[in-house]
C-alpha cells in the first residue's frame, strides 16, 4: 500500500509512471526521492538522464516555495524597505488568457490559467477557440466552489485528524540525509499543530550562493562554520600533574580539517568566562593555570574547557555536505536560522528550518504560516495520505490569523474564543466559568459548541438559513 | 410531542456572581438541621431533604409550588454560615484584590488619574475586539502595577505585604486575617477601582467572594437512592452538606456561649475546610474529602469537569431517542443507499405522523392493524403510539388497536414503525469524519443485525469482526429532507478530504471483476444468465457468434454498465510499469482505455473502481451525478460477486508453493546476506569497519546490516514471485489491490526478513546479547532478529520470539496511536467548529474576523475537486472536442 501511495505521489509530481516505480521498488519513499542526490538516484534508475529529470521535477516545488520567501528575507537582512511584487506576471498563452478572462469578467486563479495554457499548447489549439475553452473552464470552476455556509472549519479539521489514525508512531525515520533523523508521523504532526517553540528534531537545509554551490572546497569551509566545534573535538585535554596546569595539546591534522588556528583557540579559552585561569601558548600546546593550584579546580577547568565551543553556530550539532548533483547544500542536525543567515555564502533566499517558529522569529508570520503548510504536507506526504492542501492552509490560517503563531489547544486557538462555554466544554471548565461570573462576560452563543450546549440549532449550514412565513401577510392582511 | 419547531432562540447568555441578597430572596427555606429523614422516612422540615426543595418520591407534593416528581424541576435553599468563609474558586481574585488595595482606605494603589488611564486602556481593548482573555491579561498588569505603591496615594497609609497560604487563608506580615477581615477590607473598594482589576462592578461586588450565605441546591440536583436492602444512600452533595451545617451548627454554638477563642478559630478552619471540599474536592493542598468506604467525594467542580463532567458529558454530547445499535453483518444485494434493519427493530423504531384530512384514512386503517401486522408473513409497519393533541398519549396492543384506530382525529400523531424506504441515520464510532455518518433507506430485514453494503465500509472503517452501528430515526420532515440531499449515502462517495472516491468496491469485487476483464473472457449463455441473475431487469449485452454458439466478452459485459459518454484512460493497478509503456498495446492487459462507454482494453482493478483509487467512480460521481454513480456502483458490485460466484476463489497453503530449485536459491540468498553481516560484525569487531560520516562506528554496522538484510528479503521475495503468476489466487489479489501484498506473499513463500524494534535490529535482553542462545557479543543476522524461515515453513523458536517481539510492538503502537491521534482531532475541531464559509466565499469565525478571504485561496470544494485541482484539463480537452463535433461554439 505504502508504495502503491509513493508511486502515485510521485506521479501526481510529474514524474513518468516507469520511473516512479522504479524508485518505489528501490524501497524509496517520497521524502527520500526529494532528498536523494543525483548519484543515488542514478544508481537506482540506472542512467544519469533520468535522475536528472527526477531531481528537477521533484525539486522544483520546493524552490518556488522559496521564493515567495525571498523578499521577506531580502528586507529584513537590508532593513531597506521594498514593496513586494504580488505576483510575477503570466506569460506567453497563460496571459492571453488571462486578459481574455478579465474582457468576459471571468474570475480564475493563475493556476487554472496556467494549466489551461499548457493544455492549449499540448493540444495545439487555435486562438479562435480560446474562448470556448475558457467558457468551459469557467464553467467547471464556478460549479466546483464551495458553497456558502458549508461548515468548512470542521471539514478542515477532519481532514487533518482522520488521517492521524492511519499515521505511524515511528517517531524516527532519516528523511532528507541518512545520517540525520528527523521525527516523522503522527508525533510529527502534533508537534506542528501545538507550533512548539523547539521541535523534536530541528533541522536546517542550508542551500549556498553561486559561488559556493559548486565547489566542493567551498562548500565544506561554509559547513564547517555551522557546525559547532568544542576543544575536544579537535584536541586532547589532559591535567599535567607537574606543573599543575591543563594542557591542551591539539591535533594538527584536525584543526586544518575544520580550518582553525591555534590562536582561535587560546583566544576563545580566554574570552570563555567558565574557563578559570591564565591561557598561554607554548610550542604548539596550550596551557591554562588555574587561579589556584587546587586538584578540584584543575578538573574543573579540563572539563569546561572540553566543552567549549571554538566556531560554529549555536544549536547546530552537525552539518552534512550533500551533492545534489548540480550543487552542494548543508544539511544540519539542529538548528539556528538567524546564525546560519548571517554567515557567508549562504543563499539566504533558499534557506530554511524545519520549526515553524523559529522562522516566525526570523523571517515574520507569513513565512511562518509557509512553514506550517509545508511541513505538514510534508508529514502527510511521507506517510502517504492524501489530504487536500486547501485543509492545511485553513489549519495554518487559523493559527497565524492574530498576527503570532499561536498552537491549535487550550493556550492558543482554542483558549482565544469568545464563547465561555464553548470554552469551559473543551479543557479547564471551573476556571472559566468562575473567571465569567466575576467579569460578568456574555455568551452571544453564536457558535456550533455553546448552540449544543443550549440544545438548539447551529448558525451554520442549514441552519444558518431561516424561512419567514407570515401567514397575515400571506392572507393579504 | 406535539413539537411545533422551534420558534424562538436564547439570544445570550449573561454570567454574573450571586449576591447575599439574592441567595436569600432565590431560597425556598433555611436550612438548619443536618439530619436528612425522620424515622419514618420523610423529610425533616428545614432538613437538606425538606420538600420545600422540590420532591424526589412518587406521591409527595413540592412545598413551594405544588408540582409532583416530574412536574417540579426543584428549589434552592440557603444556609446561614455562622462565621463567614472564603469561597476558594476565588482565592487568587482575592489575594489581588487585597494586594492592589489599600488597606485601610480601600482605594486602588495608584492615583486617579492612573486609574482613569488604565480604565480608558481597558475600554479601548474592549472596543477593538480583545477578548475576556485580553481583559485578564492586562487587569494582571494594572494590578501589579497598583502593588508596586507601598503608601496609599490617598490616605498615605503604608502598606503591608498580604500573603496567601494555600489553600485559603491570608496573612499579613505575620498576622492571620479572618475571612471576616479580608470581607471588611474588600468592603472598603469603591465600584469604580474594581474595573482596572478586572471585575466588573456590574455583577460582583468584592465581598461576596466572601460567604456569609451558601447556596443549597435542590434536592432534584442530588437525589437519594435507596437500595434494594431498603437502606438510603445519600448523593455526595448531600454528605457535604450535612458535613457543613454540623460544624456550622457546633460553630454557632460555640461562639455564642463564648468559648476559648483556639476552639472558635479551629471549628471556622474545619468549616473552611467543609465549604472548600463542597466546592472543589481536588484542591492542591488539601486533602480530598472521602465518603466512608473511603471514595473520594465528587463535589460540585468534580461534577463539571473533565469527560465524565456534565460539559462533556450530558451538554456536548446527548442521549437520544429513536435510535437503536446492534451488531452489522454484509449483505451484498442491498444498493449502497440501504441498510437492513431486523423486522424487530423496525417495530420498535417510529416516525411521527401527523394526522391530516389527507391522510386519515390510511392511518385509521393502519393503526387498526395493531402493533405487529404482517400480511403473509411480509413485515407491514403497525403503529405504536397516538398521541391527542393535549398531550395524553395511548399505546397501541393488539387488543385495543380497533378501538383506538376508531378514536383517531386530524390532528393527532401517530408513532408508527420503520417502512422501506424511511431515512434513517447510520453511524459508526469512531466517528472520525463526516462520512461516519450516512443517511440511508430501510430495508426490512430478517434476523437481528443491520446489513450494509460492503461498498460502504471503507467511509464508515468498519468491517464484520463484531462490529457494532448505531441507527438513528429521523423525527421531522425538515431532517428527512436535509438527510436525504446532503446526507445519503451517494452524495458522499467522494470524499473532502482529497477530492477522490471513498466509497469503492473492496476484496472480492475487486477481483471478480478482474476475472470478468482481464483478457476479455468468452462468457457461455448459461454463464452470462448466472451473473445477471442478481439483478432485477436488465437487458443483455451485445453478443458474439462463437461456433455457433451466442457468446459474451467478459469487457463487453462490463461495458454495459458504463454510461455512454464515458471517456477515461488510465493503467490498472496490475500495470508493471514497464520501461516503454505500449499503452493500448499492452500485453498484460493493464492499460484502461474507455471510448464512449466501451471498454476497448485494459483490466478493471482498484485503479477503476476501487474505493480511494477508483478513476472510473471518480469521473462518474463528479461529471454525471450521484445517482449515475451509486447505480454504477450497486451494479458493478453484483455483477462482480455474479462473476467470482461463477468461478470459485479460493487461497490455500499450495499457493505459497515455489519449485525447490528457487528454495534453494533463496536460501542461498539469505545465507550469503547472513554472511555479509557477520563479516561486517568482524570488521566491526577488528575495528576496521568504514565509519559513516556523521555516525559512530556502531550506528554504521547497524544501518549496513540493515540494508544488507533488507536487500535479502526483497532479493528473496522476487525469485519467490518469479514463479507465482496471475494464475495465483494471491498473487491476483495482491496485484489487483483486492487485498494483501507482494510482501505479505513473499514473507510466506520466501522469508519474513529482519523483525526490528523501533526501527532498529532487536538488541536488548541478555548481557552483551538478545537471547541466551547466542554467544555473548555476538552481532549476526540470526542473534539480532533475523527470520530466515517463511510463514509457510514455519519459525524457529528463536525466530518466532522475535516476530512476536515486533508483533508486540505493533500493538502498543496502535494503543498509543488511537489516543494520541484522538487528542489532536479533539483539539483542531474544537479550535476550527466556527468556520464557515460566508457568502462572500471568504471564511470567517464567529467574532466575524476573516481567516481566509477565499477558501483556500481559490474557493474550491475540495470535495469537488479533481484530487485538488479546481478543473481537470483533460476534461476541458475531451468536452472541447465533443462540443466542436456537435458543431457549437
Amino acid at each position: 500500500m505504502a508504495r502503491k501511495d509513493t508511486i502515485n505521489a510521485l506521479i501526481r509530481r510529474g514524474l513518468d509512471e516507469e520511473v516512479a516505480v522504479t524508485l518505489a521498488e528501490a524501497g524509496m519513499l517520497l521524502g527520500d526521492v526529494k532528498s536523494a542526490t543525483l548519484d543515488d538516484l542514478e544508481e537506482v534508475l540506472g542512467d544519469k538522464k533520468k535522475a536528472k529529470d527526477v531531481r528537477e521535477t521533484i525539486g522544483k516545488r520546493t524552490k518556488k516555495r522559496k521564493k515567495g520567501r525571498k523578499k521577506t528575507k531580502k528586507k529584513k537582512e537590508k532593513k531597506i524597505f521594498e514593496v513586494p511584487k504580488k505576483f510575477s506576471s503570466l506569460e506567453g498563452t497563460a496571459r492571453e488568457l488571462e486578459k481574455l478572462a478579465e474582457e468576459k469578467g471571468y474570475e480564475l486563479p493563475r493556476r487554472v490559467l496556467e494549466d489551461a495554457a499548457n493544455m492549449i499548447e499540448r493540444e495545439d489549439i487555435s486562438k479562435d477557440d480560446y474562448p470556448l475553452i475558457l467558457k468551459l473552464i469557467k464553467e467547471k470552476y464556478y460549479d466546483r466552489k464551495v458553497d456558502p455556509k458549508e461548515s468548512i472549519g470542521v471539514v478542515s479539521a477532519q481532514s487533518i485528524g482522520e488521517p492521524g489514525t492511519q499515521m505511524t508512531m515511528k517517531t524516527f525515520h532519516f528523511a532528507g540525509v541518512a545520517e540525520i533523523g528527523v521525527t516523522q508521523g503522527l508525533p510529527r504532526m502534533i508537534e506542528i499543530v501545538d507550533a512548539r517553540k523547539v521541535p523534536s528534531t530541528p533541522m536546517m537545509i542550508v542551500h549556498l550562493d553561486d559561488d559556493y554551490k559548486k565547489d566542493r572546497d567551498k562548500a565544506k569551509e561554509v559547513s564547517s562554520k555551522l557546525e559547532v566545534t568544542r576543544l575536544i573535538d579537535l584536541a586532547d585535554v589532559d591535567i599535567d600533574l607537574t606543573s599543575m596546569k591543563v594542557a591542551i595539546r591539539p591535533d594538527k591534522k584536525k584543526m586544518k580539517e575544520m580550518n582553525v588556528e591555534l590562536g582561535d583557540i587560546s583566544s576563545r579559552l580566554k574570552k570563555t568566562r567558565s574557563v578559570k585561569g591564565d591561557v598561554e601558548v607554548t610550542g604548539g600546546n596550550i596551557y591554562i593555570s588555574p587561579t589556584e593550584p587546587k586538584y578540584s579546580l584543575l578538573h574543573n577547568v579540563v572539563e569546561e574547557a572540553k566543552s567549549t565551543k571554538i566556531k560554529g553556530l549555536k544549536g547546530v550539532k552537525r552539518a552534512i555536505l550533500r551533492d545534489l548533483g548540480d550543487e552542494y547544500v548543508i544539511y544540519t542536525e539542529g538548528s539556528n536560522l538567524e546564525g546560519v543567515l548571517r554567515v557567508e555564502g549562504v543563499d539566504i533566499t533558499n534557506t530554511l528550518s524545519n520549526s515553524p517558529y523559529e522562522i516566525y522569529n526570523v523571517l515574520g508570520v507569513e513565512a511562518a504560516r509557509n512553514s506550517l503548510i509545508r511541513e505538514a504536507e510534508e508529514t502527510l506526504d511521507e506517510q502517504g495520505l492524501e489530504v487536500d492542501t486547501r485543509h492545511i492552509m485553513l489549519v495554518a490560517d487559523m493559527m497565524t490569523n492574530e498576527g503570532d503563531l499561536k498552537a491549535i489547544g487550550r493556550h492558543g486557538v482554542s483558549g482565544k474564543k469568545t464563547s465561555v462555554l464553548a470554552r469551559a466544554a473543551f479543557e479547564i471548565t471551573s476556571t472559566h466559568l468562575l473567571r465569567a461570573a466575576i467579569m460578568g462576560e456574555v455568551d452571544k452563543l453564536d457558535g456550533v459548541a455553546e448552540n449544543i450546549i443550549v440544545g438548539q440549532p447551529i448558525t451554520q449550514g442549514t441552519g444558518a438559513v431561516e424561512v419567514k412565513y407570515n401567514p397575515k401577510k400571506a392572507l393579504g392582511e | 410531542m406535539m413539537n411545533k419547531g422551534i420558534t424562538k432562540r436564547i439570544g445570550s447568555i449573561k454570567f454574573a456572581y450571586m449576591s447575599p441578597k439574592e441567595i436569600r430572596k432565590l431560597s425556598a427555606t433555611k436550612i438548619i438541621t443536618p439530619d436528612t429523614y425522620d424515622d419514618d422516612g420523610f423529610p425533616i422540615e428545614m432538613g437538606l431533604m425538606d420538600t420545600h426543595l422540590g420532591v424526589i418520591e412518587p406521591g409527595l407534593r413540592c412545598k413551594t409550588c405544588g408540582g409532583r416528581v416530574d412536574q417540579c424541576s426543584g428549589h434552592f435553599g440557603h444556609i446561614e454560615l455562622a462565621m463567614p468563609v472564603i469561597h476558594v474558586g476565588y482565592v487568587k481574585e482575592i489575594k489581588k484584590l487585597l494586594r492592589s488595595s489599600c488597606s485601610e482606605c480601600g482605594r486602588v494603589l495608584m492615583e486617579d488619574e492612573e486609574r482613569d488611564h488604565y480604565i480608558e486602556e481597558l475600554e479601548q481593548l474592549k472596543k477593538i475586539g480583545g477578548d475576556p482573555l485580553d481583559q485578564r491579561a492586562l487587569a494582571k498588569e494594572i494590578s501589579k502595577a497598583a502593588r508596586k505603591n507601598k503608601v496609599c496615594p490617598h490616605c498615605k497609609s503604608e502598606q503591608r505585604k498580604i500573603m496567601l497560604d494555600k489553600p485559603t487563608t491570608f496573612r499579613e506580615d505575620n498576622t492571620k486575617l479572618t475571612p471576616k477581615e479580608v470581607r471588611a477590607r474588600l468592603e472598603r473598594i469603591p465600584d469604580k477601582d474594581l474595573i482596572p482589576l478586572g471585575l466588573n462592578p456590574e455583577v460582583v461586588r468584592p465581598e461576596w467572594m466572601v460567604l456569609s450565605v451558601l447556596l443549597v441546591p435542590p434536592v432534584t440536583v442530588r437525589p437519594s437512592i435507596t437500595l434494594e436492602s431498603g437502606d438510603r444512600s445519600e448523593d455526595d452533595l448531600t454528605h457535604k452538606l450535612v458535613d457543613i451545617l454540623r460544624i456550622n451548627q457546633r460553630l454557632r454554638e460555640n461562639r455564642d456561649v463564648g468559648s476559648p477563642q483556639l476552639i472558635v478559630e479551629d471549628l471556622l478552619d474545619l468549616l473552611q475546610y467543609h465549604v472548600n471540599t463542597y466546592f472543589d474536592n481536588q484542591t492542591s493542598g488539601i486533602p480530598p474529602a472521602r465518603h466512608r468506604s473511603g471514595r473520594t467525594l465528587k463535589t460540585l467542580i468534580q461534577r463539571l469537569k473533565g469527560k465524565e463532567g456534565r460539559f462533556r458529558q450530558n451538554l456536548s454530547g446527548k442521549r437520544v431517542n429513536f435510535s437503536s445499535r446492534t451488531v452489522i453483518s454484509p449483505d451484498p444485494w442491498l444498493s449502497i443507499n440501504q441498510v437492513g434493519v431486523p423486522k424487530k427493530a423496525a417495530r420498535e423504531l417510529t416516525v411521527p405522523i401527523r394526522v391530516t384530512p389527507e391522510n386519515i384514512d390510511r392511518i385509521k386503517e393502519m393503526v387498526a392493524r395493531g402493533p405487529n401486522p404482517t400480511e403473509r408473513g411480509k413485515y407491514l409497519p403497525g403503529a405504536n403510539y397516538i398521541f391527542r393533541p393535549d398531550g395524553r398519549r395511548i399505546r397501541v396492543t393488539e387488543t385495543n388497536a380497533e378501538n383506538v384506530a376508531e378514536k383517531i382525529e386530524v390532528g393527532f400523531t401517530v408513532e408508527r414503525g420503520l417502512k422501506e424506504g424511511d431515512i434513517v441515520l447510520f453511524n459508526r464510532q469512531p466517528s472520525l469524519h463526516r462520512m461516519s455518518m450516512m443517511a440511508h433507506e430501510v430495508k426490512i430485514v430478517p434476523g437481528k443485525t443491520f446489513r450494509l453494503n460492503l461498498a460502504v465500509c471503507p467511509p464508515y472503517n468498519a468491517d464484520f469482526d463484531g462490529d457494532e452501528m448505531n441507527l438513528h430515526v429521523l423525527q421531522s420532515e425538515e431532517a428527512r429532507a436535509e438527510a436525504k440531499v446532503i446526507m445519503r449515502v451517494q452524495e458522499n462517495i467522494l470524499s473532502p478530504r482529497f477530492g477522490g472516491p471513498i466509497i469503492g468496491a473492496t476484496q472480492d469485487h475487486i477481483s471478480g471483476l478482474f476475472f470478468l476483464t482481464h483478457d476479455n473472457p468468452l462468457f457461455s449463455r448459461r454463464e452470462v444468465v448466472s451473473i445477471f441473475s442478481n439483478l432485477e431487469t436488465e437487458n443483455f449485452p451485445p453478443s458474439v457468434e462463437v461456433e455457433g454458439e451466442k457468446m459474451w466478452y467478459g469487457k463487453d459485459i462490463f461495458s454495459h454498465f458504463l454510461p455512454d459518454d464515458l471517456n477515461l484512460e488510465f493503467r490498472s493497478s496490475i500495470c508493471e510499469t514497464c520501461k516503454e509503456c505500449k499503452e493500448k498495446e499492452c500485453p498484460e492487459d493493464a492499460y484502461v482505455s474507455i471510448e464512449d462507454g466501451q471498454l476497448k482494453t485494459g483490466t478493471i482493478d482498484e485503479r477503476g473502481i476501487g474505493a480511494f483509487q477508483g478513476e472510473i467512480i471518480d469521473k462518474i460521481a463528479r461529471d454525471m451525478g450521484t445517482d449515475k454513480a451509486r447505480e454504477f456502483i450497486d451494479k458493478i458490485t453484483t455483477i462482480s460477486l455474479g462473476v467470482i460466484t461463477l468461478r470459485g476463489f479460493t487461497t490455500s497453503i499450495k499457493d505459497e508453493d515455489v519449485p525447490r530449485a528457487a528454495m534453494r536459491q533463496i536460501d542461498e540468498v539469505l545465507d550469503k546476506a547472513a554472511g555479509k553481516v557477520k563479516r561486517l560484525a568482524e570488521e566491526y569487531v577488528e575495528g576496521n569497519l568504514e565509519q559513516m560520516p556523521g555516525r559512530t562506528v556502531e550506528e554504521t554496522l547497524e544501518v549496513r546490516a540493515m540494508q544488507e538484510l533488507g536487500k535479502a528479503r526483497d532479493n528473496a521475495g522476487k525469485i519467490a514471485s518469479k514463479y507465482l503468476g496471475l494464475g495465483n489466487n494471491v498473487v491476483v489479489m495482491a496485484r489487483t489491490g483486492a487485498r494483501a501484498s507482494m510482501l505479505n506473499l513473499s514473507q510466506m513463500a520466501a522469508a519474513l526478513g529482519q523483525q526490528a524494534i523501533r526501527g532498529e535490529r532487536p538488541s536488548r535482553g541478555y548481557e552483551e546479547r538478545t537471547l541466551s542462545h547466542f554467544k555473548k557479543g555476538s552481532l549476526g543476522a540470526e542473534a539480532r532478529g533475523f527470520v530466515k524461515s517463511s510463514y509457510k515453513e514455519g519459525l524457529q523458536p528463536v525466530e518466532y520470539f522475535f516476530h512476536s517481539m515486533a508483533g508486540r510492538e505493533g500493538l502498543v503502537d496502535t494503543a498509543v496511536r488511537t489516543s494520541r491521534s484522538g487528542y489532536m482531532q479533539r483539539r483542531l475541531i474544537h479550535a476550527m467548529e466556527d468556520l464557515m464559509v460566508y457568502d462572500d466565499g471568504s471564511v470567517k469565525n464567529t467574532d466575524d474576523t476573516v481567516i481566509q478571504f477565499e477558501f483556500g485561496e481559490d474557493g474550491i470544494d475540495p470535495m469537488r475537486s479533481k484530487s485538488g485541482k479546481a478543473v481537470d484539463m483533460d476534461d476541458i480537452v475531451t468536452e472541447f472536442k465533443a462540443t466542436k463535433r456537435r458543431g457549437g461554439s
